[in-house]
């Protein structure tokens, strides 16, 4: 099963829409609570990543019997330094990012903590696809 | 040798006696127990926690607040420092079946009631 989504930069208040349909399509599926809490954090913490950095994103999930593959795109400033993003603490969220509650620099390390594959790639000045799986 | 581990467990009913407070959302589910509370304005730290039956205690009156907690399997939000949710937060709270209650307590006197009625921290 595949599942496109439009992710708006800069909208906080859409944020978090394709994981609750996730959520919702995972639920409906039977898969284990524990595993639906790990894809739907990590998504969102992609989905919260786009809004906050990028001008644009897609979401696809495709979802088969053994597994669920997500990638983000974006189109955005993309990532200079991969490894250091990934340094749970480093970010380059603006003001009104953090005031949200967000923009810690914990988002990239939770995702890779809740994910059991991951691969994040960038260009800087294109934007960033970030790719994860999960296993059921 | 046998170990028994009691968990605590607190009904909603009681969070919203302890705190004085007011139910926005989810008012036909005051029987539902927590055994666990995290206080926290930054939304990442609350998505980090991977803990059952949880409730969050927070400043953050928004609607990545609500998003986070139903990512997080979080079933009751508590706002405090008298903060109000939007209807567009309780909205969303509803549709996802969450208990949300606002506090005029300060976090730290909303933290100590629930502690002092036995409310444990996650870490």
């Amino acid at each position: 099963m595949l599942f496109k989504y439009e992710v708006e930069g800069g909208n906080f208040s859409k944020a978090g829409f394709a994981s609750g349909e996730i959520k919702k399509i995972l639920k409906q599926i039977n898969i284990d609570a524990k595993i639906i809490r790990r894809v739907v954090v990590a998504l969102y913490e992609g989905e919260v990543n786009v809004v906050a950095h990028a001008v644009r994103g897609t979401v696809v999930a495709d979802i088969d019997d053994k597994q669920i593959y997500i990638r983000i795109e974006d189109e955005g400033p993309g990532i200079k330094d991969i490894a250091l993003a990934m340094k749970e603490g480093y970010s380059t969220a603006s003001e009104k990012v953090r005031e949200m509650g967000f923009g810690a620099g914990m988002g990239l390390a939770n995702i890779k903590k809740n994910a059991d594959w991951l691969n994040l790639s960038s260009k800087v000045g294109e934007g960033t696809v970030l790719e994860m799986k999960t296993f059921f | 040798m046998v170990t028994v581990l009691y968990l605590f467990i607190m009904k909603l009913k009681k969070v919203v006696e302890l705190l004085n407070a007011k139910v926005i959302t989810g008012g036909n589910r005051l029987e539902d127990e927590v055994s666990f509370g995290f206080a926290s304005d930054l939304l990442s730290d609350v998505l980090t926690v991977d803990s059952e039956n949880l409730l969050l205690i927070t400043g953050m009156a928004n609607l990545q607040a609500i998003r986070t907690a139903d990512m997080a399997e979080i079933s009751c939000v508590v706002f405090v420092r008298d903060k109000k949710m939007t209807p567009e937060m309780a909205e969303l709270a509803s549709e996802n079946g969450l208990v949300t209650i606002e506090s005029a307590f300060s976090m730290f006197l909303a933290i100590a009631a629930l502690h002092d009625g036995g409310l444990k921290p996650v870490y």
